[in-house]
């Protein structure tokens, strides 16, 4: 999971706010193409402080992100941020424009796509995440897991090397929670998936890593970690009464 | 003071905005700008007729009445909607009483007749104006209204602004709803001027959320490759055929108009 | 005071467009300097959020209600560049998509309603803020002063359009005295609710409160003694050798202002009982006839209707006026003055944050 085919590499990450407060404090990891990784952690522990790095929106700190072999930095920004897609927490942030359709077309339009090759990757797009019919609509009108979908369209449509998601699960109906990650698992991009949802991330992630303080406090098989109560218990992390991360089948890695 | 009136978005339902009525008319298909422009261009010729010239707004009237009959707005629609007028017209109905200059007798009461023209000036063309501003949202989608505008070549900024205003317009008013709603279900209800306190800190805790979304709607639209201008996605383009089509109004009015003053 | 087609003639409400629109070329390069490319978001989030915040009902009492023009709040809050641009969105779509103020009055209401209120409202409150100590209660008290102004200044200049560009002979002594006087009244409505909500941001974010940005700087400061917390901290360029004049002027300007302003009210609302009720009556009916209406944006205009109820005269009234526009004029430049510093010291944009 390094070398060459590395999607997101990270390394020697420390990031402090202009106001002193240090957030991250040398995170280390690596991301292989195509792979499902979990970002587990508590609330404070830096996760949105990192995630913000891995698109260049938060710069400034020491150490490197390199997304797929090119170093995030003012002279690529534009090919980072399209090759790094965020969905954010909440789908009424993301989704800005007046409709579903111009929404997904935003990102692909900023990279100079037009016309009918930009019509083509919007329906693509919102295909994948089964909201093509909703092409028309105003984004105030749709489902909160609708919502969550055409964000992730919206992402899908700038076609990311890596997808980045923030806390996916949160406020989706069982249903909708189940929708969303089909589609997840339907997908050939590399993801990282932060959250707080520790039966959604065993589901779909393989991996997992633990930030903790700033720092990679953790690193290995989803199944593994949810096992180890100490260091669940370290961290602040805790599973759902009654569920037990060793009578489920594990996430199945992908070739 | 529509925040307690129900549960329905100010701005839309199904991509339309309060106004808008669901159609196929000709005058539905006709593009924004055109219609903003007719719209414009009609009021303006409105406004500079000389208010002796009566029977030119009544022309103007028909004119619209056509205008609605083409667009199958109802006339209940139009008029309820002229309501929104209601306060003019009050300042209407006591400019006679209060202008200055020679007076007449009507019924027993003493009347300014400046002041009648001035009333009559007033109910006309307001109402006018009023009407064709209705049927103007009553026959075009909120998107299509932004779209219409950029076309006119209104500052993008402006119209970005606007956009982001009618986007979250909604998000914003439900939010302040749940507000009330939590107000409310904790037994408090705002009563008189000493409660006040409680509401404007609704309102500050309303303008630190929306203040605090607009910085992460930028962060999301830089991290979709936003570098300050908008991308063009839509535009609106209109034939030939169809700015004639929509001038048609504003052109007859113009006629009617230049007949005012040289009758 | 949305005002409609023919209300003022076609000529004023040309020139009144073509202020407007100067304006908002100015305020749309101002607020591009003080928001960089996050001004389309954050205003429009703004601009949603006064649309909101006229929704919002004030109980007066026994079931009557007022609410927020807005203008002096956003002003305080954003500036006055995104200020006017917030208010003239929420303008230009309440004629737009609500037939609320006629297209061609567009110009004219744009020019009181956000440009006056914001621009009246901004120099008084930075005016206020210099003057006064730098503490929280000075920056409720100054919003307080600055809203209650701006309304009867934004009724003043309206009456001034109407002076020149109105469309019946009603001595003009009579329309300012009306305009002025219930505006003051519900200046005083506006100026409570404004300097409240104002309080309120201040208490939780006071960062977000445009206006009292120095103003945050310095407590900040004598509270910790330590740490310096913002990147933008562009020290806010202290006023020069100037001072201690601007500061006399400054005050006696505010405390006139002030003075005539609640002389005026009293003057005007003791002598006539009745307006008080018709004021109620107005806004009570307003809220039926919104609820038949249908939008939320159907009211707003109501304040005229008893603008030309009221009589009596005020000469002083006129003089508040006079006041205003003279001290808008002096403010503003004084403020220009102040940004064109404040522009220099802000280091060019880091588009990176």
């Amino acid at each position: 999971m390094d070398g060459v085919t590395a999607s997101l590499e990270v390394s020697g990450l420390a990031f402090a706010y202009p106001d002193g407060h240090q957030a991250l404090f040398g995170v280390d990891f690596s991301l292989a193409r195509g792979e499902r990784v979990a970002l587990l952690g508590p609330n404070g522990a830096g996760k949105t402080t990192l995630v913000l790095h891995l698109n260049g929106i938060l710069t400034g700190g020491t150490g490197t992100v390199t997304v797929a072999g090119l170093p995030v930095g003012k002279r690529h920004m534009a090919e980072i941020r399209r090759r790094v897609g965020i969905v954010f927490q909440d789908p009424d942030d993301q989704l800005f424009m007046p409709t579903v359709r111009e929404d997904v077309a935003f990102g692909p339009a900023a990279a100079g796509l037009k016309g009918a090759a930009l019509e083509e990757r919007v329906d693509r797009a919102l295909a994948r995440v089964g909201m093509a019919e909703f092409k028309d609509r105003p984004p105030h009108h749709l489902s909160f897991g609708q919502r969550r979908r055409v964000a992730v369209a919206t992402v899908l449509a700038m076609e990311p090397e890596i997808l980045v998601l923030d806390e996916p699960s949160s406020n989706l109906d069982p249903a909708s929670r189940r929708e969303l990650a089909d589609i997840l698992r339907s997908l050939d991009v590399t993801v990282l998936m932060v959250t707080h949802d520790l039966p959604y991330a065993l589901e779909l992630c393989p991996r997992s890593l633990v930030l903790s303080d700033g720092v990679i406090a953790a690193d290995g098989p989803t199944a593994d970690l949810l096992a180890d109560e100490a260091l669940m218990r370290a961290h602040r992390l805790e599973l759902p009464y009654g569920f037990d991360p060793r009578s489920v089948s594990a996430a199945p890695g992908r070739p | 003071m529509g925040a307690d009136g129900g549960t329905s978005h100010a701005f839309s339902s199904g991509g339309a905005h309060r106004l808008y009525r669901h159609g196929h008319s000709p005058v539905h298909a006709l593009p924004p700008h055109t219609k903003l422009a007719a719209v414009l261009a009609f009021v303006l010729v409105v406004v500079s007729t000389p208010r002796e010239a009566m029977w030119a707004f009544a022309v103007y009237a028909g004119l619209l009445a056509g205008v609605a009959y083409a667009a199958r707005v109802p006339a209940g629609f139009l008029l309820k909607r002229l309501l929104i007028e209601v306060p003019f017209v009050a300042f209407a109905v006591l400019l006679p009483f209060v202008a200055e200059g020679e007076r007449v007798d009507v019924l027993g009461l003493s009347l300014s007749v400046n002041g009648l023209w001035g009333a009559w000036n007033v109910l006309a063309k307001g109402t006018l104006g009023v009407a064709a501003s209705v049927l103007l949202a009553a026959t075009t989608e909120l998107r299509a209204l932004l779209l219409g505008l950029q076309r006119l070549k209104l500052p993008p900024l402006l119209v970005q602004i606007a956009s982001f205003m009618v986007r979250y317009g909604d998000v914003i008013t439900d939010e302040m709803r749940r507000m009330r709603i939590a107000r409310e279900s904790r037994g408090f209800e705002a009563r008189g001027v000493r409660h006040w306190g409680v509401l404007a800190k609704s309102a500050g805790a309303l303008f630190i959320r929306s203040y605090e979304r607009g910085e992460r709607v930028h962060l999301a639209m830089l991290s979709r490759g936003y570098a300050g201008s908008m991308p063009v996605i839509d535009e609106v383009t209109a034939s030939r055929a169809q700015w004639s089509y929509a001038l048609a109004l504003p052109c007859a009015a113009l006629v009617v108009c230049l007949l005012g003053w040289t009758l | 005071m949305h005002a409609p087609d023919g209300f003022i003639n076609a000529p004023v409400s040309a020139a009144a467009g073509l202020v407007a629109a100067g304006a908002i070329a100015v305020s749309l390069r101002g607020a591009r300097r003080e928001l960089d490319e996050a001004t389309a978001p954050l205003a429009g989030l703004v601009a949603a959020f006064i649309f909101a915040v006229q929704m919002l009902n004030f109980p007066v009492a026994a079931g009557t209600s007022g609410h927020l023009l807005g203008g002096a709040l956003a002003a305080i809050l954003v500036g006055p560049f995104t200020g006017i641009l917030c208010v003239s969105v929420v303008l230009l779509m309440q004629a737009v998509l609500f037939a609320d103020g006629g297209l061609t009055a567009l110009g004219v209401n744009i020019t009181d309603m956000a440009i006056v209120t914001t621009v009246v409202a901004y120099a008084l409150f930075r005016g206020l803020v210099t003057v006064l100590p730098r503490t929280r209660r000075s920056v409720t008290v100054a919003s307080f002063v600055a809203a209650l102004v701006s309304v009867p200044a934004s009724a003043l200049v309206f009456t001034l359009l109407y002076a020149v560009g109105g469309t019946a002979d009603v001595s003009i002594g009579k329309v300012a005295t009306a305009m002025v006087g219930v505006h003051v009244l519900i200046g005083i409505g506006e100026a409570v609710i404004t300097a409240l909500t104002v309080g309120a941001v201040i208490a939780v974010r006071p960062d977000l409160v445009h206006g009292a940005r120095g103003l945050k700087q310095r407590l900040k400061l004598r509270v910790n003694g330590e740490l310096v917390d913002a990147p933008q901290a562009a020290p806010e360029p202290a006023p020069a050798a100037a001072r201690s004049s601007r500061t006399v002027w400054i005050t006696g300007l505010a405390a006139s202002l002030v003075l005539a302003g609640f002389v005026s009210f009293y003057a005007s609302a003791d002598p006539d009982g009745l307006e008080k009720v018709a004021t109620d009556h107005g806004i009570d009916q307003k809220a039926e006839e919104h609820a038949i209406a249908d939008s939320p944006l159907a009211d707003y205009g109501v304040e005229d209707v008893d603008d030309a109820r009221l009589s009596g005269g005020l000469a002083g009234v006129i003089g508040v006026g006079v006041t205003v526009v003279a001290g808008t004029g002096v403010f503003w430049a004084v403020r220009r003055r102040r940004t064109g510093d404040a522009a220099d010291a802000v280091s060019p944009a880091d588009t990176s944050v």
